[in-house]
């Protein structure tokens, strides 16, 4: 009977995992939701700011902001990289930093430099085994990332392309298309690409207090923070969906087991009970 | 029917308010603003404060604001609420955060590894985790 005692062991620890990877399938399930809220809410703000910054560089055609402008000569390229702050959600992260790679290899053999952004905990994991530099790095957003803690690590990367010492800034992320798809995603960020052009039928142009320069410089950084922070909600909407898919296969997979665990234990209980009736029965004929 | 304008307070974690208004009223950098519907259009910065929004039907709303951006069209009042108090110290601050940030997750950086033994690496945890998903997909067969 030894053998089916450790059957029932495993069997038993199995059911324990898969208690963890259910629960844990049904909190990502309710938060994939409330991630994807959070994406609503922040669109009509990104919205509103992009068509101001339209507007603005349609009535000041003279005046050309410096994130607008494209450099000639690219010798530093700056990439914001947005992952999870934890594990535990399939190959999500893995695939997008093995988008990234062969990216940052093009530059290294370009003899161009590469300054990272991180955002997240497994971002840090996973580049700091990397000669990269890495210009700054933020993690534990939690559920509700706040505008406030990218901010810092945005405004690096947005001096470092005022001062010259960077001549491109990219984002990376997962897009989430569906529950079943996340998409790594490497977005041009700086120089901004030219809008599409909405049509425009009158000639008119806003008044400006104080003047049109530092307004528009100011509406251009937060519509870059915008930019990154839908990125970041898209990554933790993209995160929960990898999780819930992830921790449902764990489930099914558990379950599995279990099933063949159930039956090898039958199995050895029948084979003993068996062996105890033959040795009776032949012990019986003995006398 | 009073003329109306469209208002909509909007911050980048959420919308405050979206709807029409006979008038609305912000703290504008250069002063107390009050728009009405067929304002010229004006773009401006607003203070910390209030931005009150009287509704057609009477009565008003508040809303507080700490700061942010003001855009005017002759039919629609943007107001682009900042959620976090900013300053260019404060700014400043929070960018020497993350640096620091960065230095303290990289201090046990080990010794620096060259891409392509990262890029080895990582394609080996992606065949680790097709070969588990191919596992998956014959047990069920």
């Amino acid at each position: 009977m030894s053998g089916s005692k450790e059957i029932v062991g495993q069997i038993k620890s199995i059911k324990n995992t898969r208690k963890v990877t259910r629960a844990l399938e049904m909190v990502s399930a309710s938060k994939i939701r409330k991630a994807q809220d959070r994406m609503q809410a922040a669109r009509p703000y990104a919205r509103l700011i992009r068509q101001a910054v339209g507007h603005l560089a349609l009535a000041n055609p003279e005046y050309k902001h410096p994130f607008t402008q494209g450099r000639t000569e690219i010798k530093r390229v700056g990439y914001i990289v947005i992952s999870s702050d934890r594990g535990l959600c399939g190959g999500l992260n893995n695939n997008l930093f093995r988008q990234l790679l062969p990216r940052l290899r093009e530059h290294q053999e370009a003899g161009q430099q590469v300054s990272l952004v991180l955002i997240g905990r497994k971002a840090a994991q996973f580049f700091k085994r990397i000669k990269v530099d890495i210009a700054a790095a933020t993690q534990d957003l939690g559920e509700q990332p706040k505008l406030e803690s990218l901010i810092g690590a945005i405004k690096i990367m947005l001096d470092g392309y005022r001062d010259g010492s960077l001549d491109q800034l990219n984002v990376c992320y997962n897009e989430f298309i569906n529950t079943m798809t996340q998409r790594g995603t490497i977005e041009q960020v700086l120089p901004l690409p030219p809008a599409e052009d909405e049509p425009m039928l009158q000639n008119w142009d806003y008044l400006y207090e104080p003047d049109p320069e530092s307004l528009l410089d100011d509406l251009l950084v937060r519509y870059i923070e915008s930019l990154i922070y839908e990125a970041t909600l898209e990554n933790l909407a993209s995160e929960h969906a990898a999780r819930m898919v992830a921790m449902k296969s764990a489930s099914d997979n558990a379950n599995n087991l279990i099933d063949e665990l159930n039956l090898a234990y039958n199995k050895a209980r029948q084979a003993a009970i068996t062996q105890e009736i033959s040795e009776i029965v032949g012990g019986a004929a003995a006398v | 029917m009073a003329s109306t304008i469209q208002c909509d307070i909007v911050s980048a974690e959420a919308e405050i308010f979206s709807g029409t208004a006979t008038m609305v009223v912000v703290t504008g950098e250069e002063g107390e603003l009050g728009i009405a519907p067929r304002h010229a259009p004006l773009l401006t910065r607003i203070r910390p404060g209030q931005v009150r929004v009287m509704l057609p039907e009477g009565g008003e709303e508040f809303y507080y604001v700490s700061g942010g951006m003001l855009e005017v069209q002759p039919h629609v009042v943007t107001v682009l609420a900042d959620t976090a108090a900013r300053a260019s110290d404060l700014d400043e601050a929070a960018a020497i955060r993350a640096k620091e940030e960065a230095e303290r997750a990289l201090s046990d950086r080990s010794a620096d590894m060259e891409m392509a033994e990262a890029q080895a690496r990582l394609s080996e945890a992606l065949a680790q985790l097709s070969a588990l998903e191919r596992l998956r997909k014959n047990v069920k067969r």
